[in-house]
């Protein structure tokens, strides 16, 4: 194992934001940040439609007023393989849905709540993650 | 207010994800990629997210209402079954192999680019194929 492109202070600096994000919510609107939760349920119940709606706004004005305030570029490198990004698209899809929920609702509003459920779900996901990666690698 | 306070809080992790640059799926590849050339920054996101957040929900567990909500209002699903691991699994290969998970998928639309687009789409679809398998 060699580290390699470790960004911790920006990464810790977001992870922070986020937190605060997660507070905001939960504090004053009384429910918990889950990105897979909020999208699917947009699509399929009526209940909190136009809050999640405008939730999944506010996601995409985030990297607008980011570059607003700091002028930076921001870079990201995707694959361009149709085949490629609508089959993991369909399993991110599928499988946040069947497991309810992702690395947000899991990983963070699950964890910081010593959820069990949640602790065994990103433990999962990140395990098969990892050994996507791994095979992917080799072939 | 709830609404403003909806919009606002998704304003706030978005930018928190672009500043933790985890809407970059080389940086989330990096990361799984414990066994090659290893990132660990999402770790760091995840600690970050959990040190301020944690201690909220749990100041706030018995309390009786949130400022602007009737109720605090979340699943405490507890159960731990197959449909955890399946979907659990599931949502980590894809997650493997584009490097993207919802969050960042959808903060990404912000930048224009195609594979975000497609991506999303495909995602919506599966909430959708999800749904019409869970209810039958």
């Amino acid at each position: 194992m060699n580290i390699v492109n470790f960004t911790p202070i920006t990464a810790f600096a977001g992870g922070l934001i986020i937190g605060l994000a997660v507070i905001l919510f939960f504090v004053l609107n009384g429910r918990l940040i889950g990105i897979s939760g909020i999208a699917s349920n947009f699509l399929t119940t009526k209940k909190n439609r136009i809050d999640n709606f405008l939730f999944l706004v506010g996601l995409i004005i985030g990297p607008i007023v980011y570059k607003l305030f700091t002028q930076d570029e921001i870079n990201i490198s995707i694959s361009n393989s149709f085949l490629l990004l609508a089959v993991a698209g369909l399993l991110v899809g599928v499988g946040t849905r069947i497991g309810g929920g992702c690395t947000s609702g899991h990983g963070i509003s699950g964890i910081g709540r010593f959820s069990l459920r949640s602790i065994i779900a990103t433990v999962t996901f990140m395990i098969v993650g990892i050994l996507t990666v791994l095979i992917k690698n080799i072939i | 207010m709830n609404r403003i306070v909806s919009l606002t809080s998704g304003i706030i992790f978005g930018i928190g994800l672009t500043v933790s640059q985890m809407i970059n799926p080389a940086k989330i590849l990096g990361f799984l990629n414990i066994f090659g050339d290893w990132d660990p920054s999402l770790a760091f996101v995840m600690f970050g997210a959990l040190i301020v957040s944690s201690p909220f929900f749990h100041l706030f567990k018995n309390n009786k209402k949130p400022v602007f909500a009737e109720s605090f209002s979340y699943s405490n699903n507890k159960e731990l079954n197959k449909k955890l691991i399946i979907g659990s699994s599931l949502f980590g290969g894809g997650w493997g192999l584009a490097g993207l998970c919802p969050g960042p998928a959808i903060v990404s639309l912000a930048l224009l680019n195609k594979s975000s687009v497609i991506f999303v789409i495909t995602m919506f679809i599966g909430f959708y194929l999800a749904d019409i398998y869970t209810n039958k």
